[in-house]
C-alpha cells in the first residue's frame, strides 16, 4: 500500500478518510450481529465475510501515524495499533466481542426467567434462573433442616463479627492480636459450630467450660509471671477435661439432657455453608502444621530432617482425591474398633495435612530467601533456637511469602468441591444432586455459571486482599 | 557430652513419637482385618476381575486379572495427561506471550482469560464441561461433519482413523532423523563455539525430519490411508458412527477443563519468565551486534527458559494428579477403575488404596528428581 504517501501536511483528508473505513467495518460487524442486517450480502460468500476485516485493516493502516499531535490518535496508535499484525489481531478482537456480546446477554438477561415457583415458568430461551431462586436455600445450606438455619446464619455473622475485631483493636490490645487470632478465635469458632450447627450439648458442656475457666484464672493470681503463659496454655483445658470425664460424669449426664438445640448430623450439612466451614478450619489448621513442617525441614537435627522432607514429599507426591479415599476408607481401619471419627472431621484432617505440605514449601522458601546474616546477628544477641525464629526470622519470612501462602489458600478453598469423593455435597455437589432432580431437569447450565459465579467473586477478592498485604508489607531491603 | 545430649534426645523422642503413631496404626489394622476376617496381601491382583471399562487403550474385559484393570486405569491417566499437557503448554505459551503484548487490547483479553479460568474450581469447570456444554451438542444423526470428515456429537468425537501398512519402516526413518539431528546439533555447537560459524541448523534439521520418512513412503512400501467413520442405523432411533477414531465425550470434557485451567498458570510461568530477563540483557545483545531474531534465540530465550522450566514442570505435575478428578465425571483412569470399583469388589482398602498412591508418588518423585538434574545442570555457574 505504498501508494498512500503520509505526510504532515495532508495526513487530514487521510485520517478522516481512516475513521471512516474503521467505522464502517464496525457497523457492518454491529449490524450483522445485534440485527442480522447483512449489507453486503449482494457480495459472493466468503467476500462479504471478511470484508470488515479488509476495510478496517486499511482504515488502521491509513490513520498510523506517528507524532500526529492529535493526542488521542496518538494514544490509539500506540495502543492498539503498532503495526499491521497488532492491526488485525485488534480488528478480531473487537469482532469477536461484538459477535459474542449478543448471544451471552439473550441468555443471560434479555431471555432469562426469574419469576414464577415452577419449572413452567420457564418458557424463554435464555437462562432459568427461577431454579436457581428455588433452590437457592439448599445451595447455601445443603440438607440442614430448614427450621434450623438460623443457627448457621447466627454462628457465621457472629463469627464474621469477632474476626473482625482485629481491625477495631487499639494500639494497647495489638499485641495479643496474634495469639487471639492463632488460639482464641479458632477455640470459639469451634465451640459456636460444635454447639449451634451441630447442637451439642449446649449448657451442659458450657457449664463446664465456665467453671473452668473461672478456677483457672483464679487460681493463675498465684501464679508467677515466668510461667503464666505456659499456665493459661495447659491448665484451663486440663481442668474442663477433669471436670467433663472424671469428677461429674455420671451425676451431670442428667443436666446434660435438658431440651437444647437438636442436633444435626454433619452429613445433613452442606452447600456454600460447608465450603465455608471446611475452608475456614483447613486454613487455621494448615498453617501452624505448615510452619512447624518447614522449621523441620531446615533443622539441625538429621533425624527430624528426614522424617520432615519424607512427610512433605509425600503429600505433595498424591493427588488430593486419593487422600481423601484414603480418610473415607482406609483411614477406619488404622482406629480401634469402638472409635468412630466423623467425616467432616475426617475430612478436614485430611485436607489440613495435604495443604500443610504445600504451605511448608512456600515457607520454607521464604526461610531460605532471607540473608545468612539474618541468623548471624539474632545468635550474635543470644538469643536461642525459638525466640530467635518467632522474633526475627518468621516474620520476615512471612512478609516475604505472602503472595505464595495466598496461592495455597486459594488452592485449598477450590480444592473443597472434592470432598463429594467421602460423599459431602457443598455447593458443587448440590448442584449436581439438583441437577438429577426430575422435576428440574436440565437446567445443569444456570448451576454451575451460578457456582462459577460465586467461586470467582470468592477467590478473586482473596487475591486482591492477599496483593493488598503484600503491599502493605512490603519493606524496602 | 552435654550438647550431644542436646542434640540426640529431640531427635529420640520424635522417633518414638512417629514409631507410636505408626505401631498403633498397624496394630489397629491388623486387629480390624483379623476381625473382618481379611488376610493382607498382593495376591489378589491376580484373580480375574470380572467387571467391565468402558474405554482402554489395551485389550481388556471381564476376564482380565486385577493387575491388567490397573494397567488400563494407569494408562488411561497417562493418555489424558498427555493431551491435556500438550493442549496446555500451546495455550499457555501464547496467552503468556500475549499477555506481554504492546497491544492493550490483546494483553487486557489474556490478562482476563488468566484470572477468569483460574479462580474456577477445577472440578466445577469439568462438571461444565461436561454435564452442560457437550450436553448441547447434536445427536449422531444430526451432526454436522466438520471439514467433511469430523463429527462432533453427544456421543464423542469421531475422527479419521490411520491405516498403516509397514508402519515399523516409517518410525525407523523417524529415529533415524532424529538422531542424525542431534548428531548435527553437536556438531553445530562445536563449530560455532571453535569457529564462530554458524550453519543453517534449523532448515537442515526441519528438512532431515520431512525428507527421511517422506522417502520411506515412495521407497519402502510405507503407504496410510484414513478410515472415515461412517453413521450407522442400530435400531429406528439408535445411531452410531462406526469405524474410525472415537473419543468419549468423558475424554474430551476432562481434557478441556484440564487444559483451560492448566494454561493460565503456564502463562504466568511464561510471563514471569521472559519478564525475569533484565532489558539490560537485551541491549547488550543488541549492541554487540547481534540480529533480533539471534537477540530472542541465544540471549532472551535461554535465560528465559531457565525461569520458565521448573515451574512449568511443577504445572505438567499438577495436571497429572488433578486428571484423577476423572473419577467425577466417570472416565476410567486409574482412580475410578482401581481405587473405585476394584476396591469396591475386593474390599482390599489398604492395598488398593497405597498402590494407588504410590503410583501417583513415583510418578511425581521421579519427575522432581530429574527436575533437580536439570536445575543443576542448567544453573549459571558463577565464579
Amino acid at each position: 500500500m505504498s501508494f498512500v504517501k503520509i505526510t504532515k501536511d495532508n495526513f487530514n483528508n487521510y485520517l478522516y478518510l481512516g475513521v471512516f473505513l474503521i467505522f464502517v467495518s464496525i457497523l457492518d460487524v454491529f449490524l450483522n450481529s445485534f440485527f442480522s442486517i447483512n449489507f453486503t450480502a449482494f457480495l459472493p460468500g466468503f467476500l462479504s465475510f471478511v470484508l470488515p476485516l479488509i476495510i478496517g485493516f486499511i482504515g488502521l493502516y491509513i490513520i498510523r501515524i506517528e507524532h500526529s499531535g492529535i493526542k488521542n490518535l496518538d494514544i490509539i496508535n500506540k495502543n492498539i495499533n503498532t503495526n499491521n499484525f497488532n492491526a488485525v489481531l485488534t480488528l478480531l478482537i473487537i469482532f469477536v466481542i461484538i459477535k459474542s456480546l449478543p448471544p451471552f446477554l439473550s441468555w443471560f438477561i434479555i431471555d432469562a426467567t426469574i419469576a414464577g415457583d415452577t419449572k413452567e415458568a420457564c418458557t424463554g430461551t435464555g437462562a432459568c434462573w427461577t431454579y436457581i431462586k428455588i433452590w437457592l436455600r439448599r445451595f447455601v445450606y445443603g440438607m440442614y433442616p430448614n427450621a434450623e438455619q438460623w443457627r448457621i446464619n447466627l454462628s457465621f455473622i457472629s463469627l464474621t463479627a469477632l474476626g473482625l475485631v482485629g481491625f477495631f483493636a487499639t494500639e494497647k490490645y495489638k499485641k495479643y492480636l496474634t495469639l487471639y487470632y492463632v488460639v482464641i478465635y479458632p477455640f470459639i469458632s469451634f465451640l459456636f459450630i460444635y454447639f449451634f450447627i451441630s447442637g451439642g450439648r449446649i449448657f451442659f458442656d458450657f457449664s463446664y467450660g465456665i467453671i473452668a475457666a473461672a478456677i483457672s484464672i483464679i487460681l493463675g493470681f498465684f501464679i508467677p509471671n515466668k510461667f503464666k503463659l505456659y499456665y493459661f496454655l495447659i491448665v484451663p483445658i486440663t481442668f474442663y477435661i477433669l471436670l467433663k470425664y472424671v469428677f461429674f460424669f455420671e451425676e451431670y449426664i442428667e443436666l446434660g439432657m435438658i431440651e437444647g438445640l437438636v442436633w444435626v448430623e454433619t452429613g445433613a450439612w452442606g452447600g456454600l455453608s460447608l465450603t465455608f466451614i471446611i475452608s475456614f478450619f483447613c486454613l487455621i489448621f494448615c498453617f501452624p502444621i505448615g510452619m512447624a513442617l518447614a522449621l523441620g525441614r531446615r533443622s539441625d537435627f538429621p533425624l527430624i530432617r528426614y522424617i520432615c522432607i519424607g512427610f512433605i514429599e509425600f503429600w505433595r507426591g498424591v493427588p488430593l482425591i486419593t487422600v481423601l479415599f484414603m480418610s473415607s476408607v482406609m483411614f477406619p481401619m488404622f482406629l480401634p474398633q469402638d472409635v468412630y471419627v466423623d467425616k467432616l472431621v475426617r475430612c478436614i484432617i485430611a485436607i489440613s495435612l495435604f495443604e500443610a505440605a504445600y504451605v511448608a514449601e512456600v515457607i520454607r522458601g521464604g526461610l531460605q530467601a532471607l540473608p545468612r546474616g539474618q541468623y548471624d546477628a539474632a545468635k550474635s544477641l543470644g538469643m536461642g533456637y525459638w525466640k530467635m525464629h518467632i522474633f526475627v526470622i518468621l516474620p520476615q519470612a512471612l512478609k516475604l511469602v505472602i503472595p505464595g501462602i495466598a496461592n495455597t489458600f486459594l488452592a485449598l478453598v477450590k480444592d473443597t468441591p472434592l470432598i463429594f469423593v467421602v460423599g459431602l455435597l457443598e455447593i458443587v455437589g448440590m448442584l449436581n444432586l439438583a441437577k438429577t432432580n426430575p422435576e428440574w431437569l436440565g437446567f445443569a447450565m444456570e448451576g454451575y455459571v451460578f457456582a462459577a459465579i460465586i467461586f470467582w467473586i470468592i477467590c478473586y477478592a482473596m487475591s486482591k486482599y492477599s496483593y493488598n498485604l503484600e503491599i502493605k508489607y512490603k519493606t524496602e531491603r | 557430652m552435654n550438647a550431644k545430649l542436646k542434640k540426640i534426645i529431640p531427635q529420640l523422642l520424635t522417633l518414638t513419637f512417629v514409631a507410636l503413631v505408626f505401631g498403633f496404626f498397624s496394630y489397629n489394622a491388623q486387629l480390624n482385618m483379623e476381625n473382618r476376617g481379611i488376610s493382607f496381601g498382593y495376591g489378589f491382583l491376580s484373580q480375574e476381575s470380572s467387571f467391565d471399562v468402558q474405554f482402554s487403550l489395551i485389550e481388556y474385559d471381564g476376564s482380565h486379572s486385577y493387575f491388567r484393570a490397573y494397567l488400563v486405569g494407569l494408562l488411561n491417566t497417562i493418555l489424558v495427561s498427555v493431551i491435556g499437557i500438550i493442549f496446555a503448554t500451546i495455550i499457555g505459551v501464547i496467552v503468556g506471550i500475549a499477555r506481554l503484548s504492546t497491544n492493550l487490547l490483546i494483553n487486557k483479553a489474556a490478562a482476563y482469560y488468566v484470572e477468569f479460568f483460574r479462580n474456577i474450581p477445577l472440578l466445577l469447570q469439568i462438571f461444565f464441561w461436561y454435564f452442560a456444554a457437550l450436553r448441547a451438542l447434536p445427536l449422531p444423526e444430526n451432526a454436522e461433519p466438520i471439514f467433511g470428515v469430523i463429527f462432533l456429537t453427544i456421543k464423542g468425537l469421531f475422527i479419521p482413523a490411520f491405516v498403516w501398512n509397514n508402519l515399523d519402516i516409517f518410525l525407523y526413518s523417524l529415529l533415524a532423523a532424529i538422531i542424525s539431528i542431534i548428531v548435527i546439533r553437536s556438531y553445530a555447537n562445536r563449530l560455532r563455539e571453535k569457529h564462530g560459524k554458524q550453519i543453517p541448523f534449523l532448515y537442515i534439521s526441519l528438512g532431515l525430519i520431512i525428507i527421511l520418512p517422506l522417502l520411506t513412503f515412495l521407497m519402502g512400501g510405507v503407504t496410510l490411508s484414513f478410515e472415515i467413520p461412517e453413521l450407522v442405523q442400530l435400531a429406528k432411533t439408535s445411531f452410531r458412527f462406526n469405524g474410525g477414531l472415537g473419543l468419549p465425550p468423558e475424554l474430551i470434557a476432562l481434557t478441556l477443563a484440564l487444559a483451560l485451567y492448566t494454561a493460565t498458570f503456564i502463562a504466568e510461568c511464561v510471563r514471569a519468565g521472559i519478564q525475569g530477563v533484565s532489558k539490560g540483557q537485551k541491549e547488550a545483545a543488541a549492541s554487540i551486534g547481534l540480529t533480533p531474531n539471534q537477540v530472542l534465540k541465544l540471549v532472551i530465550m535461554p535465560q528465559a527458559l531457565r525461569i520458565i522450566i521448573p515451574p512449568t514442570t511443577n504445572q505438567y505435575l499438577n495436571l497429572t494428579k488433578n486428571s484423577s478428578l476423572a473419577a467425577a465425571i466417570a472416565y476410567p483412569d486409574l482412580v475410578l477403575v482401581f481405587a473405585g470399583t476394584a476396591l469396591m469388589q475386593t474390599g482390599r482398602a489398604i492395598e488398593i488404596v497405597s498402590i494407588t498412591m504410590l503410583t501417583y508418588l513415583t510418578l511425581s518423585v521421579s519427575i522432581s528428581v530429574l527436575m533437580n538434574w536439570y536445575n543443576k545442570k542448567i544453573a549459571i555457574k558463577e565464579k
